[in-house]
């Protein structure tokens, strides 16, 4: 069974009650249909207000959850023939971010990705998918890779954030995530990103820079995480639910803000309760994506991305 | 009014102002600066007219955008672009805009960048100087415009672009806005370097966060000053996610230098020598029958 969050709450709670019901029903031996009846239809409408209306700290709860489905799952269940690439040719193989070849839809592709784990001891394998500059740079070697052999690129973003730490500043964990914005600007062939978990700060632009930006409905893109936000403006992390709401980190703030190009809907209670449906929705938006992308050449691919990022901001412009 | 006048109102009236900032010293305003390094008191124009640098242990002390500019390029050669671009409250956070025009007054700057076309020695550049003055030289999308529009213009100019860093890092109050920022000016930055031009960063104390993590780390050339602190992740959070004492070097610009991440450090009255002698390097046709 999947772990619940706190949201979630009173849907869990009226199915224990359902349940409990069908065991009395058994054991009395009463005919209580009609009330068990009643109940179910009460969970649906529930499950439809709860889901329908998610505030932002929900999603973030969704975009967390250690069961979603990580970049390895998407492969697997998008791809065929993934073969995985490792390294930076520099220092080391990073394996908070994974990248390799693959078919989709028998078109040869690059596929690259944050990857955390799920149980505690993928996860500090991982690193909790927080990368050092040696990850990034193996990302970047694979998409000039891919760029050779005209290959587009497909990123999944489902990161908290480039790791913090030592050894990351001592190799240039700035100059690795400069330099991805940077060549990834040049890029001659389609590139695509996806949000499917949470897109933290730098660490997740640095694999972002693409023609098309798309999020899972739950998932979240932000400058800082709703803790450090919290802890910034109110010096208080637990305030975190209150950042999450006022940094506008959701894929529906960000549609809005005209930021990225489609929100992928979920399956109802998010795309851990059936990765495989969920697999399958993303998939017809890679297709479409890069079905327009491949229409065009590679001066207007280079046109598009720099087009889409130019744009973005919010000022005014006094008369002079 | 012309911008142009309004600007020199204002530099007037801050000059004298940003030169002592409480923090640095108890003493009476304008008069007396106290070394936050070494300690030593000095006359605030004894500092002055050493580039802001102590007399004493060489502290180099954070300068204003005008003064940078000033000790920078050849006198009465600069032209401010974009300063009629104003910050907006995208986020709706309380009392954002107050605080941003509370530091305009504070600074006479319109934003945290002041950007323009002026000459090195004779030779034409675009430069931009961050002001760590201004909301800690936080990069929101005023700042990210200046510097994006002022990358284009040296790309239409063909020439040389150089920024001079300081900044906290991405503004936070304008969100994932911000973040967008890092990728405007970088795609920008590739333009022009795709046109064969020179980049040359110029990170001083403070360069951290997504400004570290965007065009301060993409120059052709990446000098820092003695001592700026530069890094990604701040010291702190380095430290409670390691948990380890980190040494006490640590992100300075001489650490960046033994670790490979830096080409050069230059003392702030070499820099403008330095510069121009790295510009006339570049300079095009500088090699016969190229």
């Amino acid at each position: 069974m999947s772990k619940s969050m706190s949201f979630e709450e009173p849907i869990i709670k009226l199915r224990q009650k359902i349940e409990e019901l069908r065991e009395l029903a058994k054991s009395a031996d009463v005919d209580m249909s009609e009330e068990i009846r009643t109940l179910e239809e009460r969970l649906h409408q529930l499950e439809l207000k709860i889901y329908s209306n998610m505030e932002p700290w929900d999603r973030v709860q969704v975009a967390r959850n250690p069961e979603r489905p990580t970049t390895l799952d998407y492969i697997e269940k998008i791809f065929t023939d993934f073969i995985e690439l490792h390294g930076d040719r520099c220092f080391g193989n990073d394996e908070a971010i994974v990248g390799g070849i693959a078919f989709f839809d028998g078109q040869p592709v690059t596929v690259i990705g944050h990857q955390r784990g799920k149980a505690t001891k993928e996860n500090i394998r991982r690193n909790f998918g927080m990368p050092h500059p040696e990850g990034y740079r193996k990302a970047l070697r694979l998409m000039k890779q891919a760029e050779k052999f005209r290959r587009p690129i497909i990123c999944f973003i489902d990161t908290k954030g480039a790791y913090p730490g030592k050894a990351a500043e001592e190799r240039g964990q700035s100059e690795a995530i400069a330099r991805n914005l940077f060549e990834m600007a040049g890029l001659k062939v389609p590139v695509i990103c996806v949000v499917i978990g949470e897109g933290g700060s730098g660490g997740a632009l640095a694999l972002g820079v693409t023609n098309r930006i798309y999020m899972l409905e739950n998932s979240t893109y932000s400058v800082i995480s709703p803790e450090g936000a919290a802890s910034i403006l109110w010096k208080d992390a637990a305030l975190a639910k209150q950042a999450a709401e006022a940094m506008k980190i959701t894929a529906q703030d960000l549609k809005k803000m005209g930021i990225i190009d489609e929100i992928i809907p979920e399956v109802t209670g998010g795309a851990h309760r059936d990765p495989e449906t969920q697999a399958n929705i993303l998939k017809q938006y890679l297709k479409k994506g890069l079905d327009e992308l491949s229409a065009m050449s590679e001066e207007e691919i280079i046109r598009d991305r720099y087009e889409k990022f130019r744009k973005i901001g919010d000022f005014i412009e006094e008369s002079v | 009014m012309a911008i142009k006048n309004l600007l020199t109102i204002n530099r007037k009236k801050t000059k004298g102002a940003l030169a002592n900032p409480k923090k640095e010293s108890s003493f009476p305003a304008d008069l007396m600066t106290k070394c936050p390094s070494c300690r030593k008191i000095f006359l605030t124009k004894e500092v002055e007219t050493n580039l802001k640098v102590c007399p004493n242990c060489d502290h180099h002390f954070k300068m204003t955008a005008w003064e940078r500019i000033d000790s920078f390029l050849d006198p009465e050669t600069f032209t401010p672009f974009d300063e009629h671009l104003r910050t907006t409250n995208p986020l709706n956070f309380p009392s954002y805009i107050e605080k941003v025009e509370a530091d305009m007054k504070k600074t006479g700057l319109s934003e945290a960048v002041l950007t323009g076309s002026g000459t090195l020695k004779g030779e034409k550049v675009v430069v931009a100087v961050m002001d760590s003055h201004f909301r800690m030289g936080s990069m929101g999308s005023v700042v990210g415009e200046k510097i994006t529009r002022a990358i284009e213009k040296a790309t239409e100019m063909q020439v040389p672009f150089i920024i001079f860093t300081a900044s906290g890092g991405a503004r936070m109050q304008e969100g994932v806005i911000s973040l967008m920022q890092m990728a405007k000016t970088s795609v920008a930055l590739k333009r022009h370097s795709e046109e064969g031009l020179l980049f040359i960063s110029i990170m001083t104390d403070p360069t951290t966060g997504g400004v570290s993590a965007s065009f301060a780390s993409l120059g052709d050339i990446n000098i820092a000053e003695p001592k700026a602190l530069i890094g990604f992740a701040g010291r702190r959070v380095i430290e409670q996610t390691v948990r380890e004492k980190l040494p006490d070097d640590f992100q300075t610009a001489e650490f960046l230098l033994a670790h490979g991440q830096l080409d050069a450090i230059f003392h702030r009255k070499e820099m403008r020598d330095k510069v121009a002698t790295i510009v006339k390097l570049h300079k095009r046709g500088g090699v016969s029958g190229v």
